[in-house]
């Protein structure tokens, strides 16, 4: 009973901080067609923001537990400082080449960054613990829990749920669906496309670097930090289906809880495991579980 | 002002070499090639301790300052020069960087590699364009037992050592330990460690049983569901070779969660995590330092030099990596200045220098190191683990325990693997 407790816990707590880093992945692939690689850079990027905020927060004597706020804000402020920057210089002008080529120049933007990162901030690493231990820990079956991590699940259930919302119910988001669906048509009925470009990809940004920030608690923050998040955050949104964001949350479900399976049952196939989940799954779907269905253009 | 400063620094030390050249028959510089990571995550725990310490070494002998058996300027009187390489990047990018360290920029001696994977693909090219070549970290026993090689040189003992010599704690220490687990890295660094553990534990504590060995992918940071596993094993002792960021992602993760009390925690590379992460690291865990290093060096008069003038430089005391290019530098120092006495005087040839460092002993910042192993190509030296305590806010090792190189280090001949499987037969 309390193995099956720990795996849906540890399963329930993983899958929340993969959808969190994979679900802004999804998002600019699914309206720009950007397999976006600096979504790792931008990662690590909102971690070390997170460590300068929080610092600055607690050398401005900034209440204990109003820590949680510059955590949260190294968001939105990379978002709005590095997702402009990226897609008006690098970006939109390389906009109609060809998918790989965009890959390619947010490869050399992943390089650029963990470059920048390490002039910023130095290789030495940060920690940032305070916001881990602050809360403590709970007792479920025998094993303590920290309630930082069911903080982590309650980040991405507001994510993912703000963002359903957002994309079905809103005015703007209902736009934002008309581009994922037909670019030109959505511009031949009015939809500024640039600005919706501009908005998801530095929106995309944020939620990178929110994941980045909410992990920074639990790591040491160090230059390379983004690089394994990028490759999990790649196989969950192959798996859920490339621009599906309830195919990402599926997609980190599965991950999660199958990883965890493992680790409690059988720690030999760990590595494997989350590989072996995402060839089957393209064996049967080549485009993923939820991949979105292209329009028919003649 | 600064210019006069400059100026008047290398009138000084132009007139302090030439009263020194007559002495020293006008010596030409050794040049020594220097690998070690400065970028990629093996930069801040190993790489760079490695190259700060590689640069007041070698800028401390230049200049004399260089206290006990050490005291020689240079290499024999000659100045050394060094050639910094990253080595980061593919194990293709370092060969490479090697080629071009010797064919290109002319180095004397390369000193370098801490990555496994980079040593193993560098020493057969060594061999290739016949250059003296002294690892200095890299851990895996299949270096030298594996092969035989003429210009290659490790300077510090491999990873075997560790993971007997924290066998041999947890025998002394618990000797009730009932049951163990692992939580280590799935490479070959990670595997080789703990395979090492449970043959030893088997040998010393034939009644424990292992409850469960995890192994999660490299750089993976999040442990969380490894950690719960652990809890759930309750098992007596927990042993991880984890190093970087994942060794402090999982003391910073695993200590809240009760794991260190409910378990003693032994990290066999935990040395480098104490400087960083102090009173995080819960009392109790057992540290220790690839070697008698850092915490657990001897209080001799090269090693107050080390500590001193590494902290008034760096602001941090030196790490294992950072004794372990100590010990190299050092040890291709004493060889040159062995063959060049045996030279009568004269510069020596690296032939000459090769046959005094097989087998040589001498001392470095960490005690005696011997060039024992694999044909005198390989040193063995004693180890230590300690356990942390907490004293007045700041972190300390205490209950440490020292093994001699013979009892951690298999005998000449024998491979690591085959001498744990033996029972330790010598």
């Amino acid at each position: 009973m309390s193995e099956a407790v720990a795996i849906f816990l540890d399963g329930s707590i993983y899958a929340a901080w993969l959808f969190l880093v994979a679900v802004g992945l999804t998002l600019v692939y699914g309206v720009m067609k950007i397999v976006n690689v600096a979504h790792g850079a931008t990662y690590t990027v909102g971690a070390y923001a997170a460590v300068s905020l929080c610092g600055a927060w607690a050398a401005g004597g900034g209440n204990e537990w109003g820590i949680y706020l510059p955590l949260v804000l190294a968001a939105p402020v990379v978002g709005l400082i590095l997702g402009p920057i990226l897609e008006r210089l690098f970006l939109r002008p390389l906009r109609d080449e060809e998918e790989t080529v965009l890959m390619l120049v947010t490869y050399a933007l992943f390089l650029i960054l963990e470059d920048s990162v390490k002039f910023i901030w130095g290789v030495d690493p940060y920690f940032l613990s305070e916001p881990y231990l602050l809360p403590g820990g709970i007792d479920i079956f025998d094993l303590t829990y920290p309630v930082y991590n069911f903080g982590m699940l309650i980040a991405a259930t507001v994510v993912g749920v703000g963002l359903a919302w957002f994309l079905s119910k809103s005015k703007s988001g209902r736009i934002v669906r008309a581009v994922i669906h037909d670019r030109e048509v959505a511009m031949a009925m009015g939809a500024n496309v640039d600005r919706i470009y501009l908005a998801v990809f530095s929106f995309g940004c944020a939620l990178a670097a929110l994941g980045g920030a909410l992990t920074a608690p639990t790591v040491s923050v160090i230059p390379s930090m983004g690089v394994e998040v990028i490759v999990l955050a790649f196989a969950v949104v192959v798996i859920g289906g490339m621009g599906s964001i309830i195919g990402a949350l599926l997609g980190a479900l599965l991950v999660g809880f199958v990883r965890a399976m493992a680790v409690h049952l059988l720690p030999e196939a760990e590595l494997f495991i989350i590989y072996l989940v995402m060839a089957t799954v393209l064996l049967v779907r080549p485009s993923g579980l939820f991949a979105p269905a292209e329009a028919r253009k003649i | 002002m600064k210019s006069f400063s400059l100026r008047a620094l290398a009138i000084a030390v132009s007139a302090t070499l030439a009263a020194v050249a007559p002495a020293t028959q006008a010596a030409e510089s050794v040049k020594i090639g220097v690998v070690t990571f400065l970028s990629g995550p093996a930069a801040g725990p190993f790489g760079v301790p490695a190259r700060n310490a590689a640069e007041i070494l070698i800028e401390g002998l230049n200049a004399g300052k260089v206290p006990g058996p050490h005291a020689t300027k240079g290499f024999g009187g000659a100045p050394i020069q060094m050639v910094l390489v990253d080595e980061f990047g593919s194990t293709t990018t370092q060969v490479s960087e090697y080629r071009n360290l010797v064919q290109r920029q002319n180095v004397d001696i390369v000193v370098g590699y801490i990555s496994s994977g980079n040593c193993l693909a560098i020493a057969p090219v060594a061999e290739e364009l016949k250059k003296l070549t002294v690892i200095f970290d890299c851990g895996t026993p299949r270096l030298l037992e594996e092969n035989a090689y003429k210009y290659v040189f490790r300077t510090n003992s491999h990873s075997g050592m560790d993971s007997i010599a924290a066998a041999l704690y947890v025998a002394s220490t618990k000797p009730g330990t009932k049951s163990y687990a692992g939580i280590n890295q799935n490479y070959a660094w990670g595997q080789d460690c703990w395979s090492d553990f449970e043959g030893t534990m088997k040998a010393k504590l034939p009644a424990a049983t292992v409850t469960t060995s995890q192994m999660p992918k490299l750089f993976a940071g999040q442990y969380g569901t490894e950690i719960s596993a652990l809890l759930a094993a309750k098992p007596d002792v927990i042993h991880s070779s984890f190093w970087d960021g994942d060794l402090e992602a999982l003391i910073l993760q695993a200590a809240p969660r009760g794991l260190f009390k409910k378990s003693v925690v032994i990290l066999t590379a935990g040395e480098t995590a104490i400087h960083k992460l102090g009173n995080a690291i819960p009392d109790g865990t057992v540290i220790g330092a690839r070697g008698p290093h850092s915490v657990f060096a001897p209080d001799t008069e090269i090693n107050r030099w080390f500590q001193q003038t590494y902290r008034d430089r760096y602001n941090t005391p030196p790490n294992y990596a950072s004794y372990h290019m100590v010990q190299a530098i050092l040890g291709a120092k004493t060889a040159y200045e062995k063959a060049k006495a045996a030279a009568g005087g004269a510069d020596p040839t690296q032939e000459q220098i090769i046959a005094a460092f097989e087998g040589l002993t001498y001392e470095s910042a960490s005690g005696k190191v011997e060039m024992r192993n694999s044909k005198g190509h390989q040193a063995i030296q004693e180890t230590a683990y300690g356990t942390t305590k907490m004293v007045k806010g700041q972190l300390t090792v205490t209950n440490v325990k020292r093994y001699p190189a013979d009892m951690v280090n298999p005998p000449e001949g024998v491979k690591s693997a085959d001498w744990i499987a033996s029972g330790f037969k010598r």
